[in-house]
């Protein structure tokens, strides 16, 4: 039986719309100017070429210089009215590169932090988020006990458990062992179909992205410099 | 000899009743400006900065002749206390709790400002994500984040508070049962011969300050290894 989302009305019609993105950075401008309509998209580039940077602004943790951001209708960012909906409202998962866990309380008020806001159906329920990320083990655990796979499957649930309606990750498998990592992409190939909730994944690595999504963006010094199946683009 | 006289119990019960309180009442505002500080720019911070530093470099003799000034019956803020709230400032308790409270702020605000320089701020981000709004990410993780340099302020706050002399001296005099406090006291005693009441209450002071600093410098370096 297929599970419905509380977002597959908007999966469907997933349209993340970017117009005249600038940012000055230390050694190019970012510059991007596209539409992402696939719920599987790769932003794939070398190090340093401004994914982290482009991810931080959908997000609203990183202001442009000018930007016209919206998410199916929803407008997040208007440089020229010099408007930002406020991160809180964006209702994005974001999975960042670095520890994010919160030091001072445990993997179970780790994942709960974000849970006010109410699924429509009952596929994000934290049963069974815990379940399919494989967690539930550690439910009692101090943060600074987990392993490095433990943590980012810990910091996968507790986005996914914010019930957003896009699902951000930067390089989630870096730094990771190949066995860990080749654990954690079968559950984030798994994750969409489960949970149906688009995801823009960066990364560096031409394998992940073939494995996971149906779209790559290649950036590269700042600008989109093609687009397309990721295994033809990359492969 | 180390028997307390009931007035000598009574001036540490008073001393650290109203250090205490003296301590309660900078806490909201040593926090709100150690956070102002630390987290924004704005027009005339190193002005707030600087005032809020001076009474750590000033006399406490000087500081007490402010406050006086400011606080007596006459001074602006003391005749405006009076007219309106029939509440005399100076020569009461009121002084004591007012010199402590302005003597021990710096030092609240500078450990508080330490402890939220510590906090990722990468943290507080990531909990705006997940929904929360910036009152609720200020209390759930900016503060217990920084909780042990706001701890360590605190604890220096009350113990520079109980160790006040100058100042207090200046608005509050030493009025047996009314405004003397331990440092006051001793000092009265060494002023009389009565050495073994000064040793007495030197060693309550001692025991106050070695476990207020002791408790500082552990929670310090529990901040500094985690």
């Amino acid at each position: 039986m297929v599970k419905r989302s509380p977002y597959e009305e908007t999966i469907d019609g997933m349209k993340l719309a970017i117009r005249q993105l600038s940012l000055r950075l230390q050694q190019f401008t970012l510059g991007v100017d596209l539409d992402i309509q696939h719920p599987r998209t790769a932003i794939f580039g070398p190090s340093g070429a401004g994914k982290t940077s482009l991810l931080e602004i959908i997000a609203g943790l990183r202001k442009p210089e000018s930007a016209k951001i919206s998410f199916n209708g929803q407008l997040f960012d208007d440089s020229g009215r010099n408007y930002s909906l406020p991160v809180r409202l964006r209702k994005l998962g974001y999975v960042p590169q670095y520890d994010s866990l919160f030091p001072h309380l445990s993997v179970q008020r780790n994942l709960l932090y974000g849970s006010n806001r109410k699924p429509k159906d009952h596929t994000l329920n934290f049963h069974h988020v815990i379940d399919f990320l494989e967690i539930g083990h550690l439910l009692d655990r101090h943060v600074h006990s987990l392993s490095r796979g433990e943590n980012q499957r810990v910091v996968i649930a507790r986005a996914l458990l914010s019930v957003p309606q896009l699902l951000l990750l930067d390089e989630p498998l870096t730094s990771l062992d190949a066995k860990l990592k080749n654990a954690i992409l079968q559950q984030l190939q798994a994750l969409h179909r489960e949970f149906a909730i688009p995801l823009l994944f960066v990364t560096h690595d031409p394998a992940e992205a073939i494995a996971i999504c149906e779209e790559a963006l290649l950036l590269q010094a700042g600008r989109i410099t093609a687009r397309g199946n990721p295994a033809e683009l990359l492969g | 000899m180390m028997s307390f006289s009931p007035l000598e119990w009574q001036i540490v019960r008073f001393t650290l009743a109203v250090c205490a309180f003296s301590t309660l009442l900078i806490l909201p505002v040593g926090l709100a400006t150690a956070w102002l500080l630390d987290r924004y720019h704005w027009p005339g911070k190193l002005l707030v900065e600087t005032i809020v530093t001076l009474p750590l470099v000033l006399p406490p003799v000087a500081t007490g002749l402010v406050l006086l000034k400011l606080f007596g019956r006459r001074g602006p803020i003391g005749y405006f206390l009076s007219q309106h709230f029939d509440v005399d400032v100076v020569f009461t308790w009121r002084a004591v709790v007012l010199a402590t409270a302005v003597m021990s702020f710096p030092l609240l605000v500078r450990s508080a400002r330490v402890g939220f320089q510590g906090v990722d701020q990468r943290l507080e981000q990531i909990a705006r994500t997940l929904g929360a709004s910036d009152v609720r990410v200020f209390f759930t993780i900016t503060l217990p984040l920084a909780s042990r340099g706001i701890t360590a302020g605190i604890v220096l706050a009350f113990a520079r508070a109980v160790g006040e002399f100058g100042a207090t001296i200046i608005v509050a005099g030493n009025i047996p049962g009314r405004t003397t406090t331990l440092s006051l006291e001793i000092f009265s005693a060494v002023q009389l011969g009565h050495d073994a009441t000064a040793y007495r209450l030197l060693i309550v002071c001692v025991v106050v300050a070695f476990s207020a600093v002791w408790l500082s410098e552990v929670l310090m370096k529990r901040r500094s290894m985690g």
